[in-house]
């Protein structure tokens, strides 16, 4: 194929990720008397959207919530399924395959099914509508992934310098912290990445473990969006909320691209 | 003391309990691997497995919220309500079609991003790292921008449409409008894990089959294909049960109008709106049940390894 060819797929595969974001982006730039023309772009560009959703509290809450909530849950999902994947990928021990047998399940979880007998034991425990009640689902589902992702990344560690650090006198544990926690430090970053976009992207939990601001999350606030008043139509606050949240990720995307596609893909297929 | 009876620091090899021959090295290790996974086991026990004990405890229980003077014990009776209505197995059925159509689709698409990403060399770094934005976008944030550009008046691909029709409001078009989110949402995903695949197929195997005489297409189905097997088994093993647990954006766009309630979301309803605990288990026990076997077909007949199986 020539290069011609080439230009047009890769232009094509360019308008196929980016007209639908390019047309959220346009909507929240519509001003309440132009959203309902169903023109692509907006003929006058407005912030009044922008504007208007952090004039509210309830989304300013709900991001909070969001970033709270994300870090919180990927910092200890970090911290306990690097020790986890450390002791899968490098030691021998009895247990270890319950350990990824019961990972793999609950990577595979319809998330569902844990709503309803969460939604009751949270009650019963109080943990309902607080930070802890959606702290504790979202470390559930993104241990799997650190799990998967780090031990392979552990496995491609040259193990010999641990050998070298034990020889040298080092504890199995300080020739953990010290040789090689700093070497797999790449492939922490990568995992926390893909860890944060799966608790920011929950939307199942946090409108069913929520009840109010209180721990809503940026996601479900939005759907509870009405407009200012019962005239007024949502739509544009959505669409500007919609950009608000997409933002981050965006960021993280652009920035360690590379990283998050070996990471996915090593965690996903190489195994 | 440690167990067995044999001090610590005895560094001669010692027989443990009778049978493995283990070393003091060997003795630290176990412990530290025991160690060093409990936090994690315990975590996914307390927060995934206990639930779905619950959850089945609850599926034999009447516990409706609303009356819970009527808390009893029924046996299988919810398994009777739930799996006599019909809304349930429509549901099961939207989950189905969703799964198979999305996925199917994705499969197409995702090979023909992959290929494309993976043989370009004009502005690869470029392709690459935007294709990753719906991956990374929000599932609800893309769910509303589906959702207002089909809605007459306001959206521009409805404005595309016939006048008068409201694709969201009927249930062939509102189903195609879902798949449709779905598949322009995670078709990235399955094209990086189908070039993961691609970079295990060694270009020396494509040479031989082009000087054989192969032509593009007979080389991808002939030599592409069979040594990408592992790599497309896994990615379909992902994809269909993360298909299949399809909630934001039926959510967002019909919230189960039209008879497009998938199985997540009739279970949500009848949580959330129904607060009923009994019939909203026993369809999480259900769920649970479908997706185990969809696992379990995969992995044994499929020969999918499983993502993170040490081979």
């Amino acid at each position: 194929m020539g290069r011609g060819g080439w230009a047009a797929l890769n232009a094509l595969v360019l308008l196929y990720a980016l007209v639908p974001v390019a047309w959220i982006v346009s909507l929240s730039g519509k001003d309440p008397a132009t959203v309902t023309d169903g023109s692509f772009w907006p003929t006058r560009w407005t912030w009044d959207n922008y504007r208007g959703i952090f004039a509210d509290g309830e989304f300013t809450r709900g991001l909070a919530n969001s970033i709270g909530i994300g870090l919180i849950s990927t910092a200890i999902a970090i911290v306990i399924g690097t020790m986890a994947a450390y002791a899968v990928a490098r030691l021998a021990f009895p247990g270890r395959a319950a350990v990824l047998g019961v990972s793999l399940l609950v990577s595979m979880f319809p998330q569902i099914s844990l709503v309803t007998p969460l939604f009751q034991i949270e009650r019963s425990l109080g943990l309902f509508d607080t930070w802890p009640g959606l702290i504790l689902p979202y470390i559930t589902f993104a241990l799997p992934l650190t799990i998967f992702t780090l031990a392979t990344f552990f496995r491609e560690i040259p193990w010999d310098l641990e050998k070298a650090a034990k020889i040298d006198g080092a504890t199995p544990f300080q020739a953990f912290r010290l040789v090689i926690a700093p070497l797999a430090m790449p492939g922490v970053v990568t995992t926390a990445i893909l860890a944060f976009i799966v608790c920011w992207n929950d939307f199942l939990f946090a409108i069913s473990l929520t009840s109010s601001s209180r721990a809503r999350t940026a996601p479900a606030t939005i759907s509870f969006f009405t407009g200012a008043s019962q005239f007024e139509d949502p739509t544009g606050s959505i669409a500007a909320a919609a950009v608000v949240i997409t933002i981050p990720i965006v960021v993280f995307v652009l920035f360690f691209q590379r990283r998050i596609v070996s990471g996915l893909t090593s965690g996903a297929v190489k195994g | 003391m440690s167990e067995g009876g044999i001090a610590e620091g005895d560094a001669r090899e010692v027989v443990s309990k009778g049978r493995a021959v283990l070393g003091e090295g060997q003795r630290a290790e176990r412990r530290l691997g025991l160690w060093l996974c409990a936090p994690a086991a315990l975590v996914m026990l307390l927060v995934a497995a206990w639930p779905v004990v619950y959850s089945v405890l609850l599926s034999f229980q009447r516990y409706d919220l609303r009356f819970p003077g009527e808390k009893a014990w029924i046996g299988l009776a919810n398994y009777g309500t739930v799996l006599a209505s019909p809304f349930w197995w429509n549901a099961l059925g939207v989950t189905l079609l969703v799964t198979v159509v999305s996925v199917a689709l994705e499969l197409v698409l995702g090979m023909a991003l992959a290929l494309v990403m993976y043989r370009t060399l004009l502005g690869r770094g470029l392709v690459r790292t935007v294709v990753l934005i719906p991956y990374g976008i929000v599932t609800v944030a893309a769910a509303y921008g589906w959702k207002y550009a089909w809605t007459p008046g306001t959206g521009w691909l409805a404005g595309l449409l016939p006048e008068g029709s409201a694709p969201l409001t009927q249930h062939w078009p509102a189903l195609g409008v879902i798949i449709l989110a779905e598949v322009w949402k995670t078709t990235p995903f399955m094209a990086l894990l189908l070039m993961a695949g691609l970079a295990l197929v060694p270009e020396d195997a494509l040479r031989a089959a082009a000087m054989d005489g192969a032509g593009p297409w007979q080389r991808f189905r002939l030599v592409t294909l069979p040594l990408m097997r592992p790599a497309i088994v896994a990615a379909l093993l992902f994809r269909v049960l993360d298909a299949f647990r399809v909630f934001d954006n039926i959510y967002v766009l019909t919230n189960g109008a039209q008879d497009t309630s998938s199985v997540s979301v009739i279970a949500y309803h009848n949580l959330i709106g129904g607060l009923n605990l009994g019939i909203g288990s026993t369809m999480s026990v259900l769920i649970f049940g479908v997706v185990a076997l969809v696992a379990f077909v995969f992995v044994k007949g499929l020969g999918a390894s499983a993502p993170g199986e040490v081979r």
